[in-house]
């Protein structure tokens, strides 16, 4: 039995919970190691050492050290390839390509705005911050137009990068589960028949919801 | 030919697909899409890529949009021509596409706002916001200090040889570098090296060869 990758970070946080949803999706054992962000843990000289821009999570399997979770994710499914969701990120070149474009899509265009919206709706009235208005509506508006793109493709396929659930869906739970349950803007999502659709098929899978129960009761001590 | 590359070579996403291709010397054809006529909101345009952004790609059958991605695509597909721009070990591969993404997430936001209020505002006789260049100048200049750590470690941001995680930022790099930004550059020495040793590949001279036709 191989040790278990060891991640860094509080569950809570979207780029620590895209690299849970893939550990589960592959049937990696893993170890959550909690980082105190509220104590500043994770901008102390230990952990700058294998996140040097002191951000979470971090990644540690065997000698590996990586960070940022798109690539841990790809990692993962490179290193685990032959075990839990094989086709996960693709079996060919080509599947891979069109995995990647959408892994790039949620990226860079997907993930700005809808990361604001998440921060200002859900997270500033928690920790008591004032709401910026004016951000929340220029998001909203970009992040609108990123969606009616989503809505005609997955119109035409039912998952992203075509007809199977991959890295690239995988990708965009983390930030939907809170734009859906922990804002006023769920109709973002849900009133886009293709990508309501697709949001009901992608977090009812066992991995997610096993992340949002991560999320949501604190781990064993 | 069987490669196509939709987009203005001014564009900083079409050049990290151009110089890519260069690198793995291949040829291509460059359909140039009218931007100012709104072309890349329009059809044939946005059927090969829905955003509306350039650049989009074709290679016989296939079509691709994001420049990371379909700079990935030509790096596996084509690896037995021109130079190698992947590590061939599973590690080296995970380490550079951390990189690849620190580029991604980290170092384009800041780099392109840059690019835009310093360079491309002035030759659109727009005015330069100089809160924005401040703001963003400091950013640059805190993720430069980890690039300076990291570029210490190893010659290039993947390893000891130079890969797509290099690459990418070259567009950037090649814009910031006629700017008074380069003084960032400038005050790193690993960071310098590494700007002078990416914009001084024959691939890159003759991406920006491309771009003044």
């Amino acid at each position: 039995m191989a040790t278990p990758v060891k991640v860094y970070g509080p569950t809570l946080s979207t780029a620590v919970s895209r690299v849970l949803a893939c550990l589960l999706e592959k049937n990696v054992q893993f170890h959550l190691i909690p980082v105190n962000m509220a104590k500043g843990e994770h901008k102390k000289p230990d952990y700058l050492k294998i996140q040097p821009f002191g951000q979470v999570p971090a990644y540690q399997d065997e000698d590996i050290t990586l960070f940022e979770s798109r690539s841990i994710n790809r990692y993962i499914c490179d290193k685990y390839g032959s075990q839990g969701n094989k086709g996960l990120y693709g079996t060919n070149p080509l599947e891979k390509a069109s995995i990647d474009q959408w892994i790039e899509a949620e990226g860079q265009s997907f993930n700005p705005p809808s990361s604001v919206l998440v921060f200002q709706l859900a997270f500033a009235p928690r920790m008591k911050l004032k709401q910026d208005e004016n951000l929340i509506r220029q998001n909203e508006e970009k992040l609108k137009k990123v969606l009616d793109v989503y809505e005609k493709r997955l119109g035409d396929s039912q998952y992203l990068a075509g007809d199977e659930f991959t890295l690239a869906d995988l990708s965009h739970l983390p930030n939907i589960q809170y734009l859906v349950n922990g804002t006023d803007r769920a109709e973002l999502i849900t009133s886009r028949e293709n990508v309501g659709r697709w949001w009901g098929e992608i977090s009812s899978r066992e991995s997610w919801k096993k992340v949002v129960e991560m999320q949501t009761s604190p781990p064993p001590s | 030919m069987a490669i196509k590359v939709h987009g203005p070579m001014m564009s900083p996403a079409v050049m990290r697909v151009v110089a890519t291709l260069k690198e793995k010397d291949l040829d291509f054809e460059l359909v140039p899409v009218n931007m100012q006529a709104g072309d890349h909101k329009k059809e044939p345009f946005i059927s090969l890529n829905p955003f509306g952004q350039v650049p989009a790609f074709e290679d016989g059958d296939l079509k691709l949009f994001e420049s990371r991605a379909i700079t990935q695509y030509i790096a596996h597909t084509y690896a037995d021509k021109g130079n190698q721009l992947l590590p061939n070990d599973p590690k080296k591969m995970a380490i550079m596409s951390v990189w690849m993404e620190v580029e991604a997430q980290k170092f384009d936001p800041i780099g392109s706002k840059l690019g835009f209020e310093i360079v491309i505002k002035p030759m659109l006789g727009m005015v330069t916001d100089d809160a924005v260049v401040a703001e963003n100048e400091e950013k640059l200049g805190k993720l430069l200090d980890v690039y300076e750590s990291r570029l210490k470690e190893s010659k290039y941001l993947g390893g000891e040889s130079f890969t797509l995680a290099d690459l990418h930022h070259a567009p950037s790099l090649h814009y910031l570098s006629g700017s008074k930004v380069k003084s960032l550059f400038d005050a790193r020495p690993h960071v310098s090296a590494w700007v002078a040793d990416i914009l001084a590949r024959p691939a890159w001279s003759k991406t920006i060869e491309l771009s003044k036709h």
